[in-house]
């Protein structure tokens, strides 16, 4: 297969971007998008392509460079928006999972970074997603210490509960969810963790603190507002409901009530 | 010179000497812990669990990933499970079986004391799994959920789903999370170590690169904890994230760390088939597939010929014209005996011709008599999500026909020496997790690498570590400054200097792969004499090339891709040869590591306890020197020394 790629490019976060287009062929129908990258590199290193050469006249910015670790859908790290989606035109996938056979042969591509005021540029398709990290250190999590555990079956969780409290907790935090969203919000990211641990009897000692301190931390750090377009479970790789805002909205004013 | 390998093993009986040692250990009261700093690297399952156990502990930590966040560290990806001997099931299991099982899946490799602990401490994983809000698999009545896997006898496994790591991961990054606000743990994500530093003989801090900005930066510490992982990589292909590497293993290596064991790699059973030469990450399936499903090949090549011509589809072959090679060589634990024997079957088949895709290299998982047996909806909740993730893969349904899987580098037991309070040779160094050597053996079992990496992370090191720093809280605080921290800084941007000179023409990754090339060939499932020495000479050979010929476009001060692989390289030719002599050394063969002289006539694998009950760790002796070898002698006076036997 062959394709047209239409890149993103920016040096830095301070730099201005821009598009490149390059072209590829010989791609196999069953590499994946990320693979079709590592092939471009390839192609624009031994094209001798170097950012050094750029100021010099060289057309070209050099490799490409993109988040990308597990290759398995499971770490988050890959992010991209292609062809005007997050994580691309294949459902309930992350972009490392994301194969050629989806693209026509001869397609352009449009290939962008996640975009969002709280997730900056640190280079071509490569963005800042610390945010994320500060909203969970806000309240995400459940303060025991380690040595202070009870027996794991002295808990008892119901079948369905504990399921449903998997489906949230298997966000694996790539902001498809932010980027995709028209207002930037992290809602079903910040939701995905509450509903989470609200759904288990060991979150609900912390479950107030926890909704407050992480939707603070959420509008501190300059994301949206939710309007309920449902544009966020539409991209989410792991296909996360918006039931969990819901339940987020729930905690979240039981806790101002009690306040 | 003093032996270094004083493995600090209590006396007294097995399951007395975790507690024993406890109380030898001297302590550290609050108010000299908070004058005493550690430095922890990696955020996997191991140093997460430490950092935050560390923090909680009253110490300051600095901990480094070279990912965006914490979160993203390649423990996320375990699948299966966790093991813990709670015998939850009745099914008559304890600290010993676990302990017994994971012994004897080592091929007698490992040491006792360290693997009886490790059983003895799994059960109290669980429960703090629980209680950070892991959601586990639950039966109806709200009780933990068990499944089994290769290599034992009971259901001992915990599981969420096809996603254990991932959430025993968030589960250890939340109460990191904890820490860092409340400010014991300070997290440098985007930082990569690039070298140790040490001072009088101590570690006493590390040099980073600031992945972002491209600046180095010194960091000063009391100690310095690995947790990086393996170093499965060096393969090029393999199941291990595209930025795991061994490259800290290797500066701490190069620093005086003995490295115990390179040569047993895991190579797992259940990997997705590699389907053409742009590929650079291999796929795993899960093992817990196994509980269910059954391995076959035809028994007739002309159905092997036909499947490779796409001429019929495995679901025609009738029943009879079927293989199931495991059920039929190891009967009593069929398609569940441990990953290096189910890899090496699956390579026996292939090689002698019974491959079922157009390479001749993969073999058939099947579900159909477990989706006739449970039904369609029991099958979907054990394995729906990992049947997804094959078919978005292959665009194949596993539903419909069975899927294909072939071996593929996994996980390496090797790493650096630990005595038994996982402090390795250098003092003040420790290593944990997958970085260290010390609870696998030859042979890692299935859903053991998260039980070892949380137990080293949350009971043990936290409170080994406390011995060592008993004697530093009168120490000023690590000046880095000191001549050790520039000359170390001044060592690191040499090597990224030299590297931005070469300004050849060919890719790291085009070299890598050559590396790996080297690597499966010849230090892959099955090893000899002669095509080690050649792996040896290829793998000086393609580094001279690296040297000659390796592009790293860009600068050192931006976010730079291209330099991080090549340093990382670099690193792994290190490790490829110092694997390849390993297994020249050990000429028996033993769990993972296969020699292709040492079998028995119907093709298993012949250890030499004669020779061989030893820990070969290796020491460093500069650039371009052959490594020492120092041996530590390996004693079993708890448990009988045996032949694995699976098959009754």
């Amino acid at each position: 297969m062959e394709f047209n790629l239409k890149i993103w490019r920016q040096k830095n976060a301070k730099a201005k971007g821009h598009f490149e287009t390059y072209h590829i062929s010989g791609i196999e129908e069953d590499a994946s998008f990320l693979e079709m990258l590592d092939i471009l590199n390839e192609q624009l290193i031994r094209e001798g392509n170097d950012p050094v050469a750029v100021e010099r006249g060289c057309q070209s910015s050099g490799p490409v460079s993109f988040d990308h670790d597990c290759r398995e859908g499971i770490c988050g790290a890959c992010s991209l928006y292609i062809d005007g989606r997050a994580h691309g035109p294949d459902d309930h996938v992350t972009t490392c999972q994301l194969f050629m056979r989806h693209f026509k042969d001869g397609a352009t591509i449009t290939v962008e970074p996640f975009r969002s005021a709280a997730f900056p540029v640190i280079k071509d398709l490569v963005v800042d997603r610390s945010a994320f990290d500060k909203i969970l250190q806000a309240g995400g999590f459940i303060s025991v210490r380690t040595g202070a555990a009870q027996d794991a079956n002295n808990i008892l969780i119901p079948h369905d509960r504990a399921e449903e409290s998997m489906d949230a907790a298997a966000c694996v935090g790539c902001g498809a969810c932010v980027a995709t969203c028209k207002n930037g919000s992290a809602m079903l990211f910040v939701a995905a963790r509450v509903s989470s641990l609200a759904l288990l009897p060991q979150g609900r000692p912390e479950a107030k603190r926890r909704a407050k301190a992480m939707v603070a931390k959420m509008d501190e750090l300059g994301f949206g507002n939710c309007t309920n377009t449902r544009a966020c479970e539409m991209e989410c790789p792991k296909g996360i409901s918006v039931a969990h805002i819901a339940r987020l909205n729930r905690e979240f004013l039981k806790a101002k009530f009690s306040d | 010179m003093a032996d270094k390998l004083i493995s600090k093993i209590p006396d007294g009986p097995l399951a007395e000497k975790w507690t024993k040692r406890k109380s030898e250990l001297h302590l550290v009261s609050p108010n000299n812990k908070r004058k005493l700093e550690i430095i922890v690297v990696g955020t996997g399952l191991g140093g997460a669990s430490a950092a935050a156990s560390l923090g909680e502990l009253g110490y300051n930590v600095k901990i480094f990933c070279i990912s965006d966040t914490p979160r993203r560290a390649h423990s996320i990806a375990a699948q299966g499970g966790i093991n813990a001997a709670k015998n939850y099931q009745n099914d008559n299991d304890s600290i010993y079986r676990l302990f017994y099982d994971t012994i004897k899946g080592g091929d007698y490799r490992s040491r006792e004391a360290n693997v009886y602990r490790l059983a003895e401490v799994s059960a109290s994983i669980i429960d703090q799994c629980v209680a950070q809000g892991v959601p586990f698999a639950r039966e109806y009545g709200g009780y933990l959920a068990n499944r089994s896997f290769g290599g034992v006898q009971v259901s001992r496994t915990f599981y969420a789903r096809g996603q254990t790591g991932q959430q025993l991961l968030l589960g250890a990054y939340a109460s990191l999370n904890k820490e860092i606000a409340a400010g014991t743990v300070k997290a440098y994500p985007r930082h990569e170590m690039l070298d140790l530093v040490i001072i009088d003989g101590q570690a006493k801090g590390i040099i980073a690169r600031n992945l972002v900005t491209g600046q180095l930066e010194r960091f000063g510490a009391h100690a310095v904890v690995i947790a990086t992982g393996g170093y499965g990589n060096t393969y090029f292909l393999s199941t291990n994230a595209m930025n795991s590497n061994g490259s800290a293993a290797v500066q701490c290596f190069k620093k005086g760390a003995y490295f115990a064991n390179p040569c047993f790699a895991q190579i797992h059973p259940t990997c997705i088939p590699v389907h053409g030469d742009q590929q650079c990450k291999l796929t795993l399936m899960s093992e817990s597939l196994r509980n269910d499903g059954r391995i076959w090949v035809p028994k007739k090549k002309e159905d092997v010929e036909k499947l490779r011509k796409h001429e019929i589809k495995a679901s025609q072959i009738p029943e009879e014209d079927r293989d199931y090679y495991l059920e039929r060589r190891y009967p009593a634990f069929g398609n569940l005996v441990p990953r290096d024997v189910a890899s090496r079957a699956a390579k026996e088949r292939c090689d002698a011709g019974f491959g079922v895709n157009e390479t001749g290299k993969a073999v058939f998982l099947d579900f159909s008599d477990a989706i006739n047996r449970l039904g369609h909806q029991r099958v979907a909740e054990r394995y729906g999500n990992l049947f997804d993730m094959y078919e978005k893969i292959t665009a194949s349904s596993p539903w419909k026909e069975p899927m294909m899987i072939y071996p593929a580098i996994h996980y390496t037991m090797g790493g650096i020496w630990v005595d038994y309070d996982l402090q390795t040779t250098i003092p003040g160094l420790y290593a944990i997790g997958e970085a260290n050597f010390s609870d696998h053996g030859g042979n890692r079992l299935g859903a053991s690498a998260l039980m070892q990496g949380l137990a080293d992370g949350y009971f043990i090191l936290p409170v080994t570590i406390n011995d060592y720093l008993s004697k530093k809280f009168a120490e000023p605080k690590t000046d880095i400054n000191a001549k050790e921290f520039v000359m170390a800084e001044k060592a690191v941007q040499a090597r990224i200097d030299r590297l931005f000179s070469i300004n050849g023409t060919e890719p790291v990754d085009a070299i890598h792969k050559a590396l790996g090339q080297i690597m499966w060939e010849y230090v892959g499932m099955a090893r000899d004499e002669k095509g080690l020495k050649t792996a040896i000479t290829e793998i000086r050979a393609l580094k001279e090339k690296f040297y000659k010929n390796v592009k790293v476009p860009g600068t050192q001060y931006e976010f730079n891709q291209e330099l991080e692989k090549a340093l990382r390289l670099e690193d792994f030719f290190e490790i490829g040869e110092l694997m390849a002599r390993d297994a020249l050394n050990r000429s028996e063969s033993c769990g993972g590591h296969f020699r292709v002289e040492s079998q028995t006539e119907e093709g298993e694998a012949k250890r030499d306890d004669a020779n061989f009950m030893y820990v070969a760790a290796w020491e460093y002796k500069g650039e371009g020197q052959e490594p020492e070898l120092h041996k530590e002698k390996l004693n079993y006076e708890f448990i009988e020394v045996k032949t694995r036997n699976y098959k009754d």
